[in-house]
């Protein structure tokens, strides 16, 4: 190795020992301090279950029970995209193919391989109402896709236009906030979904989700992706 | 002791390996690197957590905070990066400490 990995002085070292090994024995203390002779929650969600609008439970509380959660995460995803974007990839390098010279097996097997992800993203996204799956897991396939197609040399279509992948990446996330705004109209709370329509809603947040959510993993991977001289020249041109 | 506390208490381990990394070591990526290690821990316990009830199912509640925290982590950690890179283009540096612990580029990094 031609560096060495940098170390902070001994006596950080040791204090942050010690520190770190007070923290343990309390979190352990903690975490062993639960009781372990209670039902927990899942007896309370097998309850309500058919009020939710679908069958499996951490689907229900992602996307019914607690769905605040969700549309917070989401909003922090775009969030993050929007500052990546502006910190790391400039307008016209988004999504721009990783590997210039891309080796022509891997490209042919990304291309075999991509409307299968596709399918199976499809798939995760309608089986996460009964089975483990959902929104997230279907769109980390279709952005795992996207990643495949960006390393083996694909760029981004010519049919897909900068503004309209920025609308891809916050649809999610108008749509999420649209239905949980929308709801108070007909008298509920903020993300109340009314009796009948929670499982047809809860599928169109789904479905909005799972495209955010791949244009959102892509975009990130590929503007974290530029090179760092590229960045630099960027940065000289700026100024 | 049971088995699934075998799980959250390797999490707290990891939670703590993290955290001692993230304060002893410098260099941004070892940073990002020791976060990812913590938020690793907490998953692991949430996941034993989720186990240690009475019902035969585990709690769905716990599950659900796993995966949401994991899609968090992972736009954390993509701005994290993004920031550590811009750091070092615009200063080529890549810790933040005093430049005696600066690690050089290496020439084969790209």
């Amino acid at each position: 190795m031609a560096s060495v990995m940098p170390k902070s002085p001994r006596s950080v070292r040791l204090a942050a020992a010690a520190l770190c090994a007070g923290f343990g024995a309390l979190l352990v203390r903690a975490v062993l301090a639960i009781p372990e002779d209670h039902p927990g929650l899942a007896p309370v969600v097998a309850e309500r279950i058919a009020e939710s609008g679908v069958e499996h439970a951490v689907t229900a509380v992602l996307l019914n029970f607690r769905s605040y959660d969700t549309l917070l995460e989401i909003a922090v995803l775009v969030l993050a995209t929007i500052g990546v974007l502006s910190i790391a990839g400039s307008h016209s390098s988004v999504w721009a193919p990783v590997a210039e010279e891309a080796d022509p097996v891997l490209s042919a097997l990304a291309r075999l391989l991509a409307p299968f992800m596709v399918l199976a993203s499809g798939y995760l996204l309608w089986a996460g109402e009964h089975a483990p799956g959902g929104a997230f897991q279907a769109g980390s396939v279709l952005g795992a896709a996207g990643v495949l197609l960006a390393l083996s040399g694909y760029a981004r279509p010519a049919w897909v236009s900068r503004f309209g992948l920025r609308v891809v990446i916050s649809v999610g996330l108008i749509v999420f906030l649209a239905i949980a705004v929308g709801v108070m109209f007909l008298g509920g709370a903020l993300l109340e979904y009314p009796d009948g329509y929670a499982k047809a809603l809860v599928l169109i947040v789904e479905t909005w989700l799972t495209v955010s959510i791949g244009a959102i993993l892509v975009s990130l991977f590929i503007a974290s992706a530029s090179p760092i001289e590229e960045l630099r020249a960027r940065a000289g041109d700026g100024r | 002791m049971s088995q699934t506390d075998i799980y959250t208490l390797a999490g707290a381990a990891l939670f703590v390996i993290g955290l001692y990394g993230l304060i002893t070591r410098p260099h941004l990526i070892h940073k990002i690197l020791a976060l990812n290690i913590m938020s690793g821990g907490v998953f692991l316990v949430f996941v034993g957590i989720a186990r240690r009830v009475m019902s035969p199912d585990p709690d769905p509640l716990p599950h659900a905070m796993v995966l949401t925290g994991i899609v968090v982590t992972v736009s954390s950690t993509a701005y994290a990066l993004a920031l550590a890179k811009r750091i070092y283009s615009e200063t080529g540096m890549a810790a933040l400490d005093a430049p005696d612990v600066i690690e050089e580029p290496e020439a084969s990094s790209g």
